[in-house]
Order: C-alpha cells, then sequence, then structure tokens
C-alpha cells in the first residue's frame, strides 16, 4: 500500500548525497582526466594553458563543483567512520567533528579563492 | 574420531579475564557441535555455561562463534569443522559467564523498532485477510528466529552500539512490508535517524551468517529505498 513517510533527521538526506555526489564526480572527473590527459597531455601543459582555461567562467566553475563535491564527499565519508567508531555525545566524535567541518570549510574557501582570485591578464604581458 | 576442542571461558566471580580451556572429546562426525559442549559440561567440566533451548536450530538460544564464525551449535556438524573446533561467545554483548552473553541490548534495539501489528481499524469478523502476494512480500523477513547471529557478526555493531543492528532491522521490515499494519511511517521515521538503516554500510556478514537463509541486506536495502522514495 502507499504510505506517505516523513523521515526524521538528515541522516538519510546524506547518505543520498553520497549517491548523488559519487555520480556528478564520476562525470565530472573523467570529464577533467580527458581533457588533461587525452585530449591534452600534461608534457605540453603549462601556465598559458591553465591560464586561458580559468578565463571562461564555465571552467572556474566546473572545477569549483569538483573542489566542492570532492571535499564534502570524501568528508562525509570520513564523518560516518568517525561517528561508527565514536562514542555518541563523546569528546572524540565532537573533536573528529570540529576538525573535519573546519578542514572542509578552510579548503573550499581556499580552492575557491584561488579559482575566483586568478587574473589570468595580469600575467599576460610576462 | 577424537576432537580437539577450545572454548573461552569466564567465570566474572573468579576470572580477572576470559582465558582458554582446553579438551579432547570422543565425537562421532554426524554429531554436531552443541552434542558436543553437552559432553564437556556432562563428562569433563559440569561448570562449563551454556544457553541451548530447542537443540533443532529453530528457538536461537545457542548461538556462538564457532571457528570463526558465528553459528547455531545444534546447527554445525563435527564433520564439517575437522579435528580442531573454537567456540567463543558472541561478539559485540556482554559475556555473562562462558558462552553465555547479555542479550538485554540486543533485544532493546529490537523493541524500538516496534515489532508489533499496529492496526487500529475495527477488525473484520473474521480475520484480516492478506492475498498470497502480500504474504509473499513479508515471507523472507518473518523467518527470523532472533539468535543474534547477525547483529553480533555486524562490525558497525561491533564498533558502535547505538546501530540497530540487522535483526531489529528484519523485524522492521517484516511489519512495514505487511499489508495488515498501519505503522509504516513511524517506524519508517525511526530507521531514518542517524543509528537506523542508513548505519548499514552493506559489509554483508549478517547474511553470510544467518541460520535461516534471511537475505538480511537485501531487506535493509528495501527499507532505506522505501524511506529515500518516501514510499513503502
Amino acid at each position: 500500500m502507499e504510505t506517505r513517510v516523513r523521515p526524521n533527521g538528515w541522516e538519510w538526506l546524506s547518505w543520498l548525497y553520497m549517491r548523488v555526489s559519487a555520480v556528478l564526480l564520476l562525470l565530472l572527473v573523467l570529464g577533467h582526466l580527458y581533457i588533461m590527459h587525452v585530449v591534452n597531455s600534461t608534457d605540453t601543459i603549462d601556465f598559458a594553458f591553465v591560464a586561458q582555461r580559468l578565463a571562461t567562467p564555465f571552467w572556474r566553475i566546473y572545477d569549483l563543483l569538483i573542489l566542492v563535491l570532492a571535499l564534502s564527499h570524501g568528508l562525509n565519508g570520513l564523518r560516518g567512520i568517525v561517528n561508527d567508531y565514536t562514542r555518541p555525545g563523546g569528546g572524540w566524535r565532537l573533536a573528529w567533528n570540529v576538525a573535519l567541518w573546519t578542514v572542509g570549510l578552510v579548503f573550499t574557501l581556499l580552492g575557491a579563492l584561488v579559482l575566483f582570485s586568478f587574473d589570468p591578464t595580469a600575467f599576460a604581458r610576462r | 574420531m577424537k576432537v580437539h576442542v577450545r572454548i573461552k571461558r569466564f567465570n566474572p566471580e573468579k576470572d580477572r579475564r576470559p582465558y582458554w580451556a582446553d579438551y579432547e572429546v570422543p565425537t562421532d562426525p554426524f554429531d554436531r557441535v552443541l552434542d558436543v559442549l553437552h559432553y564437556i559440561k556432562w563428562n569433563l567440566d559440569g561448570t562449563l555455561a551454556l544457553r541451548r533451548s530447542c537443540a533443532h536450530g529453530i528457538c536461537g538460544s545457542d548461538a556462538m562463534l564457532i571457528n570463526g564464525r558465528n553459528r547455531l551449535a545444534c546447527k554445525v556438524l563435527v564433520k564439517d569443522l575437522g579435528p580442531r573446533i573454537t567456540v567463543e561467545p558472541l561478539r559485540g554483548l556482554p559475556v555473562i559467564k562462558d558462552l553465555v552473553v547479555d542479550m538485554e541490548p540486543f533485544f532493546s534495539k529490537y523493541r524500538q523498532v516496534m515489532p508489533w501489528l499496529v492496526n487500529d481499524e475495527p477488525p473484520p469478523v473474521r480475520e484480516r485477510l492478506q492475498s498470497p502476494e502480500e504474504r509473499a512480500r513479508i515471507d523472507d523477513t518473518t523467518k527470523c528466529i532472533l539468535c543474534a547471529v547477525c547483529t553480533t557478526a555486524c562490525p558497525i555493531f561491533w564498533g558502535n552500539g547505538e546501530f540497530l543492528g540487522p535483526a531489529a532491522l528484519v523485524a522492521a521490515h517484516r511489519f512495514i512490508f505487511d499489508s495488515r499494519d498501519r505503522a509504516a511511517p513511524e517506524r519508517l521515521a525511526i530507521l531514518a535517524e542517524r543509528s537506523g538503516a542508513f548505519k548499514c554500510r552493506t559489509v554483508f556478514n549478517c547474511t553470510d551468517a544467518c541460520p535461516q537463509g534471511i537475505e538480511i541486506t537485501k531487506a535493509i536495502q528495501d527499507l532505506k529505498r522505501a524511506i529515500v522514495l518516501s514510499r513503502t
């Protein structure tokens, strides 16, 4: 029979997020590998290539998506392990969760900063 | 056929920590491990403590770790184990004495999923009918005998007492997908929480260990799907 369910909490959403982000990452990272290692070669990729690539908003958003999805997917996986093997309400669990959130926020901000403050024209005349 | 039996023993009144005890037991290859333990208790050392009731694989009392795998002592034959047999109490539950563990943490998880039929509609004149197809939906999970073999084979349960564990999830499945039951939303809400169905990491230890052959991991995936798609 049809029964509407309104689940408590967000642990099920976190589980669903892992599946969705995994599929997205697979597509994005395969695309990244194709461009960097198949179409081009790491032998020919230089500063000019990267600068040209990051000049378009499309690739900045593409790279930002990889950054955000990979970081959150990996850290959410670690959070699952921490919650499996630490006691609820304990100091270790709290410490680990604070560390994971800090690492996630710092690296997301740092990566986004590099992606969006990068100005290829500033290096053009060199 | 003589077999060498090692049993992990512990008497909280005398021992500071568990120790291994060794016994030589004359057996028939078609004896069960339970018969071997009976031989030890009745002829070699009467202080050995173990649980068993029906001795025919249906009461679920004599679950223990035999040669590294969770099994019912009454369902394993000596010929399938060879001349060396190692017996330990179930993991993840406190040992009361020798092979007897405290089952309360296991049953407290079981009670959390409301393992009873909930239906406040006025009962029909004779009975609440169910079609064979509706019954088939819960055929597998009704076979559970609550022996705790699955839950105590689960590494997530070992590592974390919060997890409801496979047996409680099987019980939840049995009622959530029962056409006569009306409490599926309440149960699914419980299972969607942190210690519920999504703590299952699909290790499959439960499915491998179940003496009733229940496809436990599959049942847990059914529950996850019901929560994510919000329908049973």
